[in-house]
């Protein structure tokens, strides 16, 4: 997905603002609703959010940059966040980790060339009797081998 | 055509070891069997190695199977159609040791209702705390609570009584309570697990909070990397506000819910940060004073309180303050939800009345390492928590006594380490996640952890390790001293307990040098 050009990013931007009435307190919200219609967030949502809710474009960024959720660039068709904490540690995720990277062709925090799968490290998904475990979209899966990854990512689209 | 029903957890945790793919699978194989199948989907018991498990009622228990395949529908149902035999039954499912050893009060409905069905929940008593308080002038609920000893689960261990009185003496109109649902500890999962499976306990919980302290508005701040919680939670507020199971006055609704969620930010679990975030900025930490207590939620009083410490309070509400007080240890009064995780045969969620030992849980209920090796080392109370060894498992768990061998009870986590882990990469680990989490405001934790995390690579790389060893103790004394909040004040825990605990992994290098 390419970044989306500017007027969809106002559009967007205004729209989101409007649904949570322009409350500078729903920030937050208002940058996950941009991001889930447009990817990330872009650059050119910023000054439109600042406008709507009141706020300085250097506050409205700097939230923006605070959060690792957020991303100015579009993410992969599959994001794979896969969780580098202490209890999939303690069950090898690091050895996965560096398995993952071969396997999708892709380093962590980066979006592989084809544009097919974005890496990412997590600290937790609340799976950890069951780990190693890794978010792919929205589903959590348990228990992964590189082998059961590999085939997840592919199954998801990727 | 045959009716059955049967139960199925689509927690989070059973999902991801493929519960939706059992559950679809039960649908198809009950159509070929022309069967009426509804399938309640719970939460989970918390029996986790079992996941997939698969309850159906048989003379008033309930009995399982587990832990499925979506190739074990067929088989499964017929032998629930028959006589019950089946390679992966696991026989009355609060029977199991595991299962039945433990107190679950807090957790007693988690896994067992429809966590959406309201009229279930009030039918099981579930608003019995709610309705109380509603009866009861504030002071008297504070005074319930405080008697009750409850103290906070997110961690501190702060008695929730004495915040809830500080808000209650506050003054002004606009108060505010705020559950901290940014469960980030890595071995944690417990306020996960309560809000998918038994979510009305913590509403109610927050209302009562409510109630007591004189505000009417409640946030919960869900990290995202929740979205089933965060599903659920949106549900539940949902069906709560049609049923407006609040009830009102002439100034509308006796208590309002929002649902907000994070950005993966693991800081945002420190109260200050959450607050905030909750007001859409970034999550840096405020100093203190003032308390969140006094100038809390856009600067009004507010009770920050974890998931499990307002869930907490119904049933206290319910059945007394004495008899919460009457389990537990000393001053560590109630259950605890202690969550087994990492390298352990049998991970799950084991709600105990505090005092029990540590051996007890990992080898008693967890049945030792997964891999079959000897545990080397155990992390308490997640990332900022101590390595505690193999030789102090007999430490009972409860705030006092964790304390008195320089660990923390935390959140109830507990990630069991096989005798591979190599300690000094946990201290680096440490030093590193505080380096990414740091929100930046105070330079011990900002500058600290980086310098940290350079300085054990030195270590690693067998680089003056004496002087080096001697840097990172002086660096976590001023972390430790200097830091606004725990992120940078307890990092040095885990760092610490590694070079005391095992000072050979640090010397490695060297000697490989040598």
């Amino acid at each position: 997905m390419a970044v989306a050009p500017a007027s969809d990013a106002a559009e967007a931007a205004r729209a989101a603002c409007a649904a949570h009435a322009n409350a500078p307190d729903a920030l937050i919200e208002i940058l996950h609703d941009v991001q889930a219609a447009l990817g990330c967030v872009p650059k050119d949502a910023v000054p439109v959010i600042a406008e709507a809710i009141n706020r300085s474009r250097a506050e409205v960024h700097g939230v923006v940059s605070f959060y690792h959720d957020f991303r100015s660039e579009p993410a992969g068709r599959v994001v794979v966040k896969l969780c580098r904490a202490e209890a999939c540690q303690a069950v090898g995720c690091e050895a996965l980790a560096q398995e993952a990277e071969k396997r999708l062709g892709v380093a962590f925090g980066e979006t592989s060339m084809d544009g097919r799968v974005t890496l990412e490290a997590v600290y937790c998904l609340g799976d950890c009797a069951l780990g190693p475990a890794a978010l792919i979209g929205d589903e959590l899966h348990g228990r992964l081998t590189a082998e059961k990854l590999e085939q997840l990512v592919k199954e998801a689209g990727a | 055509m045959t009716a059955l029903t049967l139960f199925l957890p689509d927690d989070a945790a059973a999902a991801s070891v493929g519960a939706d793919r059992v559950a679809a699978a039960l649908d198809a194989a009950a159509k070929t069997r022309s069967l009426h199948l509804t399938l309640v989907r719970t939460g989970s018991r918390g029996l986790l190695w079992l996941e997939p498990l698969l309850e159906v009622e048989r003379a008033g228990a309930r009995v399982g199977f587990g832990p499925l395949e979506a190739d074990d529908a067929a088989s499964v149902l017929d032998a629930v159609l028959g006589d019950g035999a089946h390679a992966k039954a696991v026989g009355a499912v609060e029977e199991i040791p595991y299962f039945a050893k433990q107190t679950r009060s807090l957790f007693a409905r988690c896994g067992v209702i429809d966590p959406l069905d309201l009229g279930g929940f009030r039918a099981a008593g579930g608003l019995a705390g709610w309705d109380a308080a509603r009866a009861m002038a504030p002071a008297d609920i504070v005074a319930a609570v405080t008697a009750s000893g409850l103290r906070g689960r997110g961690g501190a261990g702060f008695p929730a009584g004495i915040k809830w009185n500080t808000v209650l003496a506050a003054a002004g109109e606009q108060k505010y309570v705020c559950c901290n649902a940014d469960e980030g500890d890595s071995g944690t999962f417990a306020d996960r697990m309560l809000m998918e499976g038994d979510p009305f306990t913590l509403l109610a919980g927050m209302a009562i909070a409510g109630r007591a302290s004189g505000a009417r508005e409640g946030y919960v701040y869900i990290r995202s990397e929740y979205p089933r919680a965060i599903a659920k939670m949106r549900a539940a507020v949902a069906v709560w506000e049609r049923d407006n199971v609040s009830g009102e006055d002439d100034r509308g609704s006796l208590f309002s819910f929002h649902i907000r969620v994070g950005a993966g930010s693991y800081v945002c679990g420190e109260e200050t940060s959450m607050l905030e975030s909750l007001e859409g900025q970034r999550g840096e930490v405020r100093a203190k004073p003032p308390i969140p207590a006094l100038k809390g939620l856009f600067g009004k009083p507010t009770v920050v309180n974890n998931v499990l410490t307002l869930a907490s309070v119904p049933a206290i509400l319910e059945r007394g303050a004495d008899w919460y007080a009457s389990l537990g240890a000393g001053r560590s009064t109630g259950t605890q939800a202690f969550q087994l995780a990492g390298n352990v045969k049998r991970g799950g969620l084991v709600e105990l009345p505090f005092g029990v030992a540590l051996r007890e849980l990992i080898d008693g209920y967890g049945g030792g390492t997964l891999s079959g090796r000897p545990v080397r080392a155990v992390q308490l109370g997640g990332p900022l928590g101590a390595y505690v060894s193999a030789d102090q498992l007999d430490v009972a768990m409860g705030y006092e006594s964790l304390a008195e061998i320089g660990a923390m009870l935390g959140h109830g986590g507990i990630v069991v380490f096989d005798d591979s882990v190599d300690m000094a990469r946990q201290a680096r680990f440490a030093m590193d996640f505080c380096a990414i989490e740091s929100c930046g405001k105070c330079t011990p934790c900002r500058l600290g952890a980086v310098r940290g995390r350079e300085t054990i690579d030195k270590i690693l790389a067998g680089d003056d390790v004496d002087a080096n060893l001697a840097l990172i103790e002086d660096l976590c004394e001023v972390m430790t001293d200097g830091s606004l909040c725990a992120m940078g004040g307890l990092t040095p825990m885990p760092v610490l307990s590694a070079i005391k605990g095992w000072p050979e992994d640090f010397r490695k290098a060297r000697k490989a040098a040598e």
